[in-house]
């Protein structure tokens, strides 16, 4: 039975790496496609009401850079619900039923924030300005509530509700309670404010690099501002919800938060474990405060923390050191970016200008790699910890893989064409980056973006049908 | 055990989309294939220019569709889209890399200004449109003739390996390059290329043939290796066989009078193709995986059909105000391509202008949109219904 089981999770690893690599490539796309949005909007909203052209320059060209997440992020999507059946067929056939629902909703959101990307993009010219901006709005609610729908089908996964097993088989399914179970408030807050701080922390880590080189015009300090601020008001609400989270997880899923802290045995005064190795029962090269984890569980360093000999052995994740040293970097990188933006708001709070010191920008710059680690790190953190589990204490990860041979193939053959995808979303925009520096302005109106409408063929394009040919203004 | 009226509406509906999917897809990927038969970077450049412009912005709205078929699938019908994933796990598989290379080819496409890198883009287009829809065609195959057992044991090369699973994939083929041959037909005519409207109107002619005589043969294959479809297909769904013989008949007829009404003919042509796939769905009724998997037993409980009819609601409810303003704005021509932003860029930047740079905007950059993303077709569909043939 032993061997069984463990030939079995032999099997379950290239599933599990295939599915691994698409949703931590997909998971940024996806942050730029809930937050970009809103971060455009705020830029063009300073541009109209200040009449700051530098800022609409900003938003224009985001929202360039925006579609092409957008198209790049519609394919690796798409690649994810493919893989919902074609590896785990075991979880879809036994609670599609179930979780399948949230993905329908889901749909819909993505639906319509296509539409009005679409709009958002070709409306910049002749929408007045405030009708255009609002035309963005919808992407900005579709991107939040898209959110929630498949971060609902994932808190599923860790409190399972809203449905009736017999003979194991769904006979009942209460499709609200499957949608809102316990986990989803926690997860859905925890996932937008990650995805406006990554996508915040790029976007300003971008220009900081710009404003290092010395390019320091009110355009870039705007770029870096902007994209900065925003991100600096999510980090601390980031650590405050990740601190209710972490108790609610102490609670509900008892397994991972003992491997997240290292608890083996449960315990009252549990330490806190900073960074270490876990090896057969010592923690090596770790720094401990004593009874500091009791404190943040229960308030008090007498509070008793269950460690994951709770359950057989067999029910225990079994990367214990991955799913800390995870967690602590999430946690570090997470007050990492609160530490630069406190730094960076003190010094607004008292000179009213921005702190372009080398000391301050070169951090910053690396603010959104940090942003972007600090996410997959949690992502590693929730999907290792739940182990071996597929549905917390319902299916086994093992029952859910497909028998099907040839994944460790699709395996190679997905991380070889996302290494080619991640150079098209990073180079793309590098390229009209370059062309918006060097370029002559007529290039850059030329300028194609996936939903690019066709050009006109010469000739074929009246004049007449521009009367807004007026002059610029100086 | 009859199956419920809700399993039934959602049966319906999945049968629907995949007929959207395969019109609004098949109309991409034919590109692909039309792309690929164009010739040398020479002669084959207007007809690509033509497919460039006109068909590769409905491809976002193909993964909608695409996403919309496996999520009614999983939701609605579980036991049988985990069995048709693991049974054509390996199909399945060269359709999602198909897809992957479309997109890769796609976002690449603009920014690629390079002759090498134009011609990388369009070996991926056309790889993807030859791949996609064959191993779509072959899984599909599989299920009709009855070859996805409910509980497979792994992957089954078998299944999708049948005469009639292979003579599917290359049906599905022809029928892609035919859908979108007979859309570049319009397009061509819509933007007055002569010599592009014959080229487009040959290949329609030929593929429509092509397409007619895949289906013939296999019509003929299902009779032997899929008695209960056949029987089906040859009595209650006869109706919808016929109808799609007549539309397949009447397009052929009108692109040799050379009569090419917009509307007409597009619907006549997807017409053809639509019925084809309904058919095929009434012809498994009640079945989800003929004989084995009756859709009284494959269904979800009631409760999660019923939601995944109110998301289909909601989808129309809430998608319908976008598309009518998106339509209304595109109407007013309110929506163009950027087409300045040298004002932006002169005020954000004081300084000398770089050398040859005009002051005002030059009207020449100007652009006007033609399409736009996710609906152009449904739009022309639309514009064609509501406006009189336009005159220059």
């Amino acid at each position: 039975m032993g061997a069984a089981a463990h030939v079995l999770a032999a099997g379950v690893v290239p599933a599990r790496s295939q599915m691994g690599s698409s949703l931590g490539f997909h998971i940024i796309l996806a942050c730029f496609g809930i937050a970009f949005a809103a971060v455009t909007m705020t830029a063009e909203w300073i541009g109209i009401r200040r009449g700051d052209a530098a800022a609409l320059l900003l938003a224009r060209r985001w929202s360039k850079v925006m579609a092409v997440l957008v198209a790049v992020g519609a394919v690796s999507g798409t690649v994810l619900s493919y893989e919902m059946g074609l590896l785990w067929p075991g979880l879809m056939g036994r609670f599609g039923a179930a979780i399948g629902w949230p993905f329908s909703v889901e749909g819909i959101f993505f639906f319509l924030e296509a539409i009005f990307v679409g709009i958002y993009l070709y409306g910049w010219q002749r929408l007045p300005p405030w009708a255009h901006w609002w035309t963005g709005m919808p992407i900005v609610v579709a991107g939040v509530l898209g959110a929630m729908s498949v971060v609902a089908a994932n808190s599923w996964m860790n409190s399972p509700a809203g449905y009736t097993l017999s003979h194991g088989k769904i006979t009942r399914v209460d499709p609200l309670s499957v949608y809102f179970n316990a986990s989803t408030p926690y997860e859905t807050a925890h996932m937008v404010l990650a995805a406006y701080m990554v996508t915040a922390f790029v976007v300003a880590g971008v220009y900081a690099v710009g404003l290092l080189r010395g390019r320091t015009d009110r355009y870039h300090r705007l770029g870096f501002a902007i994209p900065f601020t925003i991100g600096g008001i999510a980090a601390p609400l980031q650590v405050m919800m990740g601190d209710i989270i972490a108790r609610f997880i102490e609670h509900s899923q008892p397994v991972k938060f003992a491997a997240m802290e290292y608890v083996p045995r449960t315990v009252r005064g549990a330490p806190e474990w900073i960074g270490g190795i876990f090896i057969n029962g010592h923690v090596y090269f770790g720094a401990a405060v004593p009874a500091f984890d009791s404190i943040l569980v229960g308030f008090s360093p007498h509070t008793l923390v269950i460690g994951w000999d709770s359950v057989p052995p067999a029910q225990r994740p079994s990367l214990d050191t991955l799913i800390h040293l995870s967690f602590d970097l999430m946690v570090g990188l997470g007050f990492f970016l609160l530490a630069i933006a406190a730094w960076q708001g003190w010094w607004w709070r008292f000179h009213r200008r921005l702190l372009l010191t080398p000391w301050f920008l070169v951090p910053s710059a690396l603010s959104g790699v940090a942003a972007v680690a600090a996410m997959e790190a949690g992502w590693v953190v929730t999907e290792v910890g739940r182990q071996p589990w597929i549905v917390y204490r319902v299916l086994l990860v093992s029952k859910a893989v497909t028998p099907a041979t040839g994944v460790p193939v699709t395996l190679g053959v997905i991380l070889a064409l996302y290494a080619v995808l991640t150079v098209v979303a990073i180079g793309v925009p590098m390229v009209m980056s370059r062309r918006w520096r060097h370029g002559p302005p007529a290039e850059e109106e030329s300028e194609q973006v996936p939903y690019g409408p066709a050009p006109e063929r010469s000739g074929t394009s009246p004049a007449s049908a521009h009367p807004s040919g007026g002059s610029a203004p100086r | 055990m009859n199956p419920s009226p809700e399993a039934i509406a959602v049966a319906t509906i999945l049968v629907v989309v995949i007929a959207a999917y395969a019109l609004f897809g098949g109309a991409d990927f034919g590109g692909g294939i039309w792309d690929l038969l164009a010739g040398s970077a020479g002669r084959g450049m207007a007809p690509r220019e033509l497919i460039d412009e006109s068909i590769t912005p409905v491809w976002e709205a193909n993964h909608v569709w695409l996403v919309f078929v496996l999520v009614l699938l999983w939701t609605a019908f579980p036991p049988a889209f985990a069995a048709i994933m693991t049974a054509l796990f390996v199909p399945l598989a060269l359709s999602l890399l198909g897809i992957v290379l479309r997109g890769v080819g796609f976002a690449f496409r603009h920014t690629a200004q390079r002759l090498a890198m134009q011609q990388l883009t369009g070996a991926l287009f056309a790889a993807a449109s030859l791949i996609t829809p064959f191993f779509m065609g072959t899984a599909v195959g599989a299920v009709a003739t009855g070859q996805v057992p409910v509980h497979p044991a792994g992957n089954i090369l078998a299944a999708w390996t049948s005469p009639t699973a292979i003579l599917t994939g290359f049906l599905f083929v022809a029928a892609c390059a035919y859908v979108s041959a007979v859309f570049l037909v319009l397009e061509a005519r819509q933007r007055r290329h002569r010599n592009l409207t014959r080229y487009f109107a040959m290949r329609a002619t030929a593929a429509g043939l092509v397409t007619g005589a895949f289906a013939g043969g296999t019509f003929a294959e299902l009779s032997v290796s899929s008695p209960y479809v056949f029987a089906r297909l040859t009595g209650v769904a006869l109706p919808l066989v016929a109808i799609s013989v007549a539309a397949g008949m009447a397009v052929l007829a009108m692109l040799s009078l050379r009569w090419y009404h917009a509307l007409i003919l597009r619907v006549t042509a997807a017409i053809a193709v639509a019925t084809v796939v309904w058919g095929w769905g009434l012809a498994q009724y009640p079945y989800l995986l003929p004989t084995s998997l009756p859709l009284a037993v494959g269904s979800a409980p009631t409760a999660a059909l019923v939601a995944e009819l109110v998301v289909a609601g909601l989808a129309v409810l809430l998608v319908a105000p976008g598309f009518a303003l998106l339509y209304s704005l595109q109407q007013q021509r309110l929506l163009t391509a950027a087409d300045t932003e040298a004002d932006l860029r002169l005020a954000a930047h004081p300084g000398p202008p770089p050398p040859g740079q005009p002051a005002a905007p030059a009207p020449a950059a100007a652009r006007v949109t033609t399409a736009l993303v996710l609906t152009i077709l449904a739009i022309r569909a639309i514009r064609d219904l509501f406006s009189p043939p336009r005159r220059q």
